[in-house]
This record gives C-alpha cells, sequence and structure tokens, in this order.
C-alpha cells in the first residue's frame, strides 16, 4: 500500500496573490485531503479599531482589503448608522451603489484575470488587467483615490460625484464593455481554458450549503444568495437578481463572475440614471451604543460586522467575517480528490483574499 | 483556439499600454489625493488635524515654535485632517510624490 506524501503549497506560490498555506496530502498525483494554515498577514485590525474613535475607524477598515476596501466601508458605516439610529440621503445611498458596483466589476476582473494567469494563459491575464485600469481610472476620478477610496463614512458619504464625472463613469462602461466583449467569449468558450475549468473542483449543492459557502462560490453551486437582493443602500430600488449556476465547477464559478461583471455595469448605468439629487449626509451627535450584526455583499461574498458600542468613541469591540474565511471549508472539499495539478487553479477559482481573512 | 489572435494583432498595431515611468509621467485627475500640502499663513496651530489623523501622521506643537510636521511615509492621504480643518489651510495636491 502507498504511503501518502504530504507537500505544502504555498505560502509563496506563482498562483497565490496572497500568502497561505495549504498542506496538501497526496496519494500518489491525487490530492486526499488538504490542511489550510493561515497566519501569515495578521495585523491585528481588530485590536487597533478599538483604539480609534469610530469616524477614524472608517479609514481603518478599509486597509482590511485592497480589492473591496469600499464594501467593507460601506458595511461598518451602515452598522454604526443602525446603532445611532441614522438614515443616510437617496443620492448618498446611490453614490453608495456606484462605487460598490465599480468595486466589486475591478475585484471580478482582477479575479478572472488570476485565474486565466493560473491556468497559463498570460496573454488573457494581460488583457483583464488592462480593462481593470478604466475602472480605477473612474475611481480616482470621482474620489481621488484608485482603491482606499475613502468616501463612505456614517451618516451618508464624504463626497458627491458631479455630473460630468457621472457622464465620465458612464464613457468608461461602454469602453470597458466594448473590450469585455472580445475578452469574455475567450474565458468562456476557448478549448484550452475549459480544458482546465470544465468539471474541475466541483462542489456539490448540498456541500456548499453545509460547509457555509457564499458569493459566487455558493451561486455556482446553484444557491441563489446574494445579500444585494436584500435591498440594503438603494440596492432595494435597482432590481438585483442572482447569477446562479448549476455545475459548481470552475468554469461556473467563473461564468458567475462574468455575468455579474455585466449585472454590475447595468446597475452602475441605472443607478446614475435614477440617482436623485440632494444632500450626501446627514450630521449627527450621538455616539455609538449597543451592538448590531450587519451584513453585505462583498464581490467574494458575504461579509459580516460585528459591532459593539459604549456610548463613547471608541468601539467597545469590532469582528469581522469575511468572505473568503467563510469560503475556505468549502474550498477543502473542493480540493479532496483532484489532481495535484488542478489545485492552484481551484483555490484561486474561489477568488481568495487571505488579508481580509487575517485582518 | 484562435480566439484571441485577433487581439493579438490589433495590440501589435496599437499603441502600448504602459509608461515608461518615470521619464513619462501619467496627468493626475483633477480631484486626485495626491500629497497633503499646508499654507502656514492661514494655519493657527490648533491641533485638530493632528488629534484627528487616523494615521498618527501629523505633529503639530505650539511651544517653542509654532511647528506643522507631516510624517509622509504614515500619511494615507485620506483627507480627513483637510475635513476638519477650521481655518482650511491644508490642501491636496493631485500631484504624487515624486520618488526622489
Amino acid at each position: 500500500m502507498a504511503k501518502n506524501t504530504i507537500i505544502p503549497f504555498g505560502p509563496q506560490h506563482p498562483v497565490l496573490p496572497e500568502p497561505i498555506q495549504l498542506r496538501l496530502v497526496l496519494d500518489e498525483e491525487r490530492v486526499v485531503s488538504a490542511i489550510p494554515v493561515v497566519g501569515y498577514v495578521h495585523r491585528g485590525l481588530e485590536k487597533l479599531a478599538e483604539q480609534k474613535d469610530f469616524l477614524q475607524d472608517t479609514f481603518l477598515i478599509e486597509r482590511i482589503c485592497g480589492i473591496c476596501s469600499f464594501i467593507h466601508s460601506l458595511t461598518y458605516s451602515m452598522g454604526i448608522e443602525s446603532m445611532m439610529g441614522l438614515t443616510p440621503p437617496p443620492r448618498a445611498q446611490y453614490l453608495r451603489v456606484i462605487w460598490s458596483e465599480l468595486h466589486r466589476m475591478h475585484s471580478h476582473l482582477l479575479a478572472v484575470g488570476l485565474l486565466a494567469d493560473a491556468f497559463g494563459f498570460e496573454n488573457l491575464f494581460m488583457q483583464l488587467w488592462r480593462t481593470r485600469e478604466h475602472i480605477m481610472d473612474a475611481m480616482e476620478a470621482t474620489t481621488g483615490a484608485r482603491v482606499m477610496l475613502g468616501t463612505c463614512c456614517p451618516g451618508g458619504v464624504r463626497k458627491d460625484i458631479d455630473p460630468e464625472l457621472l457622464k465620465f463613469i458612464l464613457t468608461t462602461l461602454v469602453t470597458v464593455e466594448k473590450e469585455m466583449d472580445e475578452q469574455m467569449p475567450v474565458l468562456l468558450n476557448d478549448y484550452s481554458v475549459k480544458q482546465r475549468l470544465c468539471g474541475v473542483g466541483i462542489l456539490d449543492k448540498q456541500v456548499a450549503y453545509e460547509r457555509g459557502a457564499v458569493g459566487p462560490t455558493a451561486r455556482a453551486s446553484g444557491i441563489a444568495m446574494d445579500l444585494r437582493t436584500h435591498g440594503y443602500a438603494a440596492y432595494g430600488e435597482l432590481d438585483v437578481e442572482p447569477m446562479v449556476e448549476t455545475d459548481g465547477d470552475c468554469y461556473a464559478r467563473t461564468k458567475v463572475r462574468v455575468r455579474e461583471l455585466y449585472q454590475s455595469m447595468n446597475i452602475v448605468r441605472k443607478a446614475i440614471g435614477q440617482i436623485p439629487s440632494g444632500p450626501i449626509n446627514v450630521p449627527f451627535k450621538t455616539k455609538p451604543d449597543g451592538e448590531v450584526i450587519m451584513r453585505a455583499e462583498q464581490p467574494r461574498g458575504e461579509v459580516l460586522y460585528y459591532l459593539k458600542g459604549n456610548g463613547s468613541d471608541m468601539l467597545e469591540r469590532l469582528r469581522v467575517r469575511t468572505p473568503t474565511f467563510a469560503n475556505i471549508p468549502p474550498v477543502l472539499a473542493m480540493l479532496a480528490g483532484c489532481e495535484l495539478a488542478d489545485v492552484g487553479v481551484i483555490v484561486i477559482s474561489i477568488d481568495p483574499c487571505i488579508s481580509c481573512t487575517e485582518r | 483556439m484562435f480566439t484571441l489572435i485577433g487581439n493579438v494583432f490589433k495590440n501589435l498595431r496599437s499603441k502600448y499600454a504602459t509608461r515608461l515611468y518615470p521619464y513619462e509621467v501619467r496627468e493626475s485627475f483633477t480631484g486626485s489625493r495626491g500629497k497633503l500640502e499646508i499654507d502656514p499663513n492661514i494655519c493657527i496651530y490648533c491641533g485638530i488635524c493632528a488629534k484627528r489623523c487616523p494615521a498618527n501622521a501629523i505633529t503639530v506643537s505650539r511651544k517653542p515654535d509654532k511647528t506643522w510636521t507631516l510624517d509622509p511615509y504614515r500619511c494615507i492621504v485620506c483627507s480627513y485632517c483637510i475635513e476638519v480643518c477650521p481655518k482650511k489651510c491644508l490642501h491636496m495636491n493631485p500631484k504624487h510624490r515624486s520618488q526622489e
């Protein structure tokens, strides 16, 4: 009987954008199981947040993730608003949707680009990242920064987008859509790409549900779960439908992201078309008091914030459950029984964000 | 299998997507948050910016001399200090710090 071998996959590995180690238990070339080892990028942000006031925390919270930063600050702000009984003005809610969806688009383009790099399609990777730059430009033009937007705050948003810049976003979306129309058929229909993605890393709907998969990972396994349908910010007025696939393999996860890219584009267009005029934040003098759990849909799935205030400037406790944390148990189920050569593609197919997970 | 071949030829004919930085620098957007600057003639050295800065990048002292110091390596360019400044003496230069 052959003995199992354990090999380390990561923390430094060409396909991994961030450090996580998976100890792969192998029977020859087949993975029997995987043991995750995390803790390489822990920064103690939750503890640090308790030492800063709740308005300074907005900037700190954004730095939990370098990809979905705006949605982190949005969820945090919604939590603080819920504790203080604030309702942001409608224009602020629409601006939050616009920036959230731009973030989702750049995150999904980054994710599918990294996936293309993981299966060796370097040209496609470069093309997708080049398209992503247009969205980064739209974010820089509207907020002043490419990733750490710093525009969301309790009570609304810090910065308005004037009509010329709203037009600039629409022009950018035309360019992005044109380029995506050229690239996405390659990603979805190319023979070699399909060979690497179809039937690889299958996650059954029942297993996805039991292991608590979230976001595109869950939706690709047939679970119609998208928090945007709950209507936070202005999503309630924009008719968001969850993008669901049923195959549960790497190809289905990629397809969900591609469909969501087009969906986000439509949401931004609709939000810009419907955006009301008016103030962008509400003044307040109260301090957060009580406990709240707030959820929002990030590009990778559902993020959950637990906030506890005591009526002072400082929060007593801040806890974040990020989507990648929820997607690690499902990815371990995907890896069991797969080929060693497919491990990279499977891990990247959940779009792991380790700095989020470790905070 | 050759679906991206048209794109390859298009790229051969088109301009580079990248620039030869630092020889060719991209124009900043008007509202870009590049680097924080102060007008010392308006500043009253009240220290609110230092107190509110999330990164503790600003130091203000009134004695013995009135000084306002920014640690550019700590600054996260969030503009929060500009918002809270009572005299509006801080502003953001859209040009990023150069590499010197």
